[in-house]
């Protein structure tokens, strides 16, 4: 398993020789935040183009074909037709709420990216209470979307925020009981640390039953938390338009455009880290070999394909299931995934005091 | 180490947004119209003002959804050592979620829950 802190200890290493530490930690920053948004971009390209043509897929079409091969560059025209549209103000507007917004969704967003591990050495942000930080800079979000929704001055965006603030505030319980399950039985909030104890086996295997309920729901509440999917009534086109950025053009549509489909990436890799084993290889204990042949592969091609499998997952559930009515949403989330998450995490408690996990 | 990396992570995003726009506000064609500062509502002029009453209803989950978040809040505490306080540990958060699913079964008696 190639080990990416062997070289970021020798640049370390060679920047120090060169120059005092502080500077080196600077130049250090400065990289890592340069790739950090590298990545970031490069993930939101790629999503796109990928909803593009999973979604053509499944309606039997063909997608975006004329630009470049297979219509690979079309994302990129986009960026740039986003780029020269005028960006309007609607004129009664709360002007500073109204752009402070993009800036507060895109943080959430950027802030959960950098918690995710890629890799073995490939962390930016590993706390040790990770889970916890990881749940409270996502819920950032909501709040973007409420002044979103409200200080653009459109009964459209106001009854899309709404919808979509009372959506995912219920929604993220889901999300913490089902990783509350996983922490009950890693013992540790650190996602590095998390991954490592995934090493003889996914926690989807080690923790069976438990863990494959609160597996599912975690997909469903983490659909519903993106907005995505069959739950996507906050910006339901037919009846809001486009629901909390109906007033929102050019660029600033753009910038809420790319942080839904990062937190789609997101949603899709914190569960491929806590349930899939994030860029751990396959290990089956006693197969010594098999262990070996999948060692080779590299662990961040593991950890984006485990991401891009769910990501695929979750465009096959958007593009296949009719869309929710705002009451089916609460019910759901209240009178079935909430009491199903409790009993499971006490099931998953028993598992754990009473050692039947693997 | 990791909190300079919050403040870079924290410095990216807000460059990113600021790039975007400021490129978008540099090259993009200007017009003036009286019509595009109105708020879209279908092409129909837009009645009254936007910042009104809304369902009292969306507020109720929201109450619902505090009271269940302060107590995710205390469980993660606990599941971090529930492995080395064992069977003690099972029973005394028994009762701690008991009193959390009595909550939640007098709002769903009461029709907190339903959509109205």
């Amino acid at each position: 398993m190639f080990d990416f802190g062997i070289i970021t200890g020798w640049i370390h290493t060679q920047l120090t020789s060169v120059m005092s530490e502080q500077l080196a930690i600077f130049l250090e920053c400065v990289i890592v935040g340069i790739l950090l948004l590298l990545v970031y971009v490069i993930v939101a390209i790629i999503m796109i183009y990928m909803e593009r043509k999973v979604c053509a897929a499944f309606q039997c079409r063909l997608g975006p074909t004329r630009v470049g091969p297979w219509g690979s560059l079309q994302v990129f025209c986009d960026v740039f037709k986003m780029l020269t549209k005028e960006i309007i103000t609607v004129r009664h507007s709360d002007k500073f709420l109204y752009n402070l917004a993009p800036f507060i969704v895109i943080l959430a967003s950027v802030m959960a990216f950098a918690c995710i591990p890629m890799s073995r050495g490939l962390e930016i942000l590993d706390f040790n209470v990770g889970v916890f930080f990881f749940m409270a800079a996502s819920s950032i979000g909501i709040v973007g979307i409420l002044l979103a929704g409200w200080s653009s001055n459109s009964k459209f965006s106001l009854i899309g925020a709404m919808r979509s603030g009372a959506q995912m505030i219920s929604y993220e319980l889901s999300v913490g009981l089902s990783i509350l399950t996983i922490v009950v039985l890693t013992d540790t909030m650190q996602f590095s640390e998390i991954v490592m104890r995934q090493e003889d086996g996914w926690f989807i295997f080690k923790g069976h039953i438990p863990a494959v309920i609160s597996f599912i729901i975690y997909l469903i509440a983490a659909n519903a938390e993106v907005n995505r999917g069959p739950f996507d009534l906050p910006e339901a086109e037919s009846e809001l338009t486009a629901g909390y950025h109906t007033e929102y053009s050019g660029m600033h549509f753009g910038l809420f455009y790319v942080a839904e489909f990062v937190n789609l990436f997101i949603v899709s890799s914190i569960a491929a880290t806590i349930f899939l084993g994030g860029w751990m290889p396959l290990h089956i204990p006693g197969l010594d070999g098999f262990n070996a042949v999948m060692d080779w592969i590299p662990g961040f091609v593991w950890y984006f394909a485990k991401a891009f499998f769910v990501v695929w997952l979750l465009m096959w559930i958007k593009w296949t299931f009719p869309r929710l009515r705002i009451d089916q949403i609460l019910t759901l989330e209240w009178k079935y995934l909430v009491p199903i998450g409790l009993a499971n995490l006490l099931l998953m408690v028993i598992v754990v005091v009473f050692k039947l996990h693997f | 180490m990791n909190f300079i990396l919050l403040i870079v992570v924290i410095l990216i995003a807000v460059i990113m947004v600021a790039a975007a726009v400021g490129i978008a506000k540099a090259i993009a064609p200007r017009s003036y119209n009286p019509q595009k500062g109105e708020p879209y509502e279908c092409g129909i002029p837009t009645r009254g003002k936007s910042w009104m009453q809304f369902k009292v209803g969306y507020y109720l989950f929201a109450i619902l959804f505090l009271m269940f978040d302060v107590e995710t809040v205390f469980l993660f505490a606990w599941a971090v050592v529930v492995q080395d306080l064992g069977i003690y540990g099972l029973v005394s958060v028994l009762f701690f979620l008991l009193v959390l699913i009595l909550g939640l079964a007098y709002a769903w008696r009461k029709g907190a829950l339903e959509w109205k």
